[in-house]
């Protein structure tokens, strides 16, 4: 019996490719990875915004109005479903002038209980350190 | 030997990041490793059959082919990823599985090292 962390951090920008859309999902797809593994082992992932990808998280995101596709702002919460592990980063928030009020923090609209945690690179540094695989998209 | 775990979103012709990717699995299995090489978004177009060479384009299929024949790699592509794209399970060349994520997952699990390529 064994879990393996993944760390996935998302660094790249909403809509533009799909690469943090594609973060998202596979880090959601940890949640059925048992069908391939022995019992008891498992893989666990944990998601970190950084620079850019921070933008993935805000609020009232159109992506059906306007390209006809589910938002990330829903895969984001279906994370936060899910009780995963979501790291924001202080540091590049503030860059881009946001705040808690932004983004989004927690899927209680959909019974999510899990919420997300706006906190300093060093704390994502650390995330990193503990993780057995860092995927980068 | 050990085993890794590629996994690319980065695509076919548009960009070498998936040349590269296979050049080092190449390297790997070369040196004995066993290789699980992983598609998603874009990349799933290397999971295509039929493509032609051309010398202003990379031209991965007959690498892949050969790694395939060492039987120590594996290559998989992103079943919906696919066909969003509009190919389908009799597209696909020989060879090749397609899955949903959880298998990439899975195979990062008992890896020795895993290289996630995750831009275009």
């Amino acid at each position: 019996m064994a879990t393996k962390k993944l760390s996935f951090i998302v660094r790249s920008l909403p809509y533009k490719t799909e690469a943090s859309r594609l973060a998202l999902t596979h880090a959601i797809a940890s949640q059925t990875v048992e069908i391939y593994l022995n019992d008891g082992d498992l893989v666990e992932a944990s998601i970190s915004y950084v620079g850019d990808g921070v933008l993935n998280c805000l609020k009232g995101q159109q992506g059906m109005k306007h390209y006809g596709i589910t938002t990330i702002e829903g895969h984001a919460k279906n994370t936060l479903l899910l009780d995963m592990r979501v790291l924001i980063c202080k540091e590049d928030l503030e860059k881009f002038g946001l705040s808690e009020g932004n983004i989004v923090m927690d899927a209680e609209d959909i019974g999510g209980e899990t919420s997300a945690k706006i906190v300093a690179y060093s704390e994502i540094q650390k995330e990193m350190e503990t993780a057995d695989h860092i995927l980068v998209c | 030997m050990g085993k890794l775990t590629i996994g690319t979103f980065s695509s076919l012709v548009g960009s070498l990041s998936l040349d590269f990717a296979v050049k080092l699995a190449e390297a790997a299995v070369k040196k004995g490793h066993k290789v699980d090489f992983w598609m998603s978004g874009n990349a799933t177009m290397l999971a295509k059959k039929g493509q032609k060479a051309f010398k202003d384009y990379s031209f991965l299929a007959k690498p892949i082919q050969e790694l395939i024949a060492t039987g120590n790699f594996q290559i998989c592509a992103c079943e919906a990823c696919a066909e969003a794209r509009g190919y389908h399970k009799e597209d696909c060349p020989d060879g090749f599985i397609r899955k949903s994520m959880d298998w990439y997952l899975a195979s990062t699990f008992d890896a020795d090292r895993v290289l996630h390529i995750g831009g275009d």
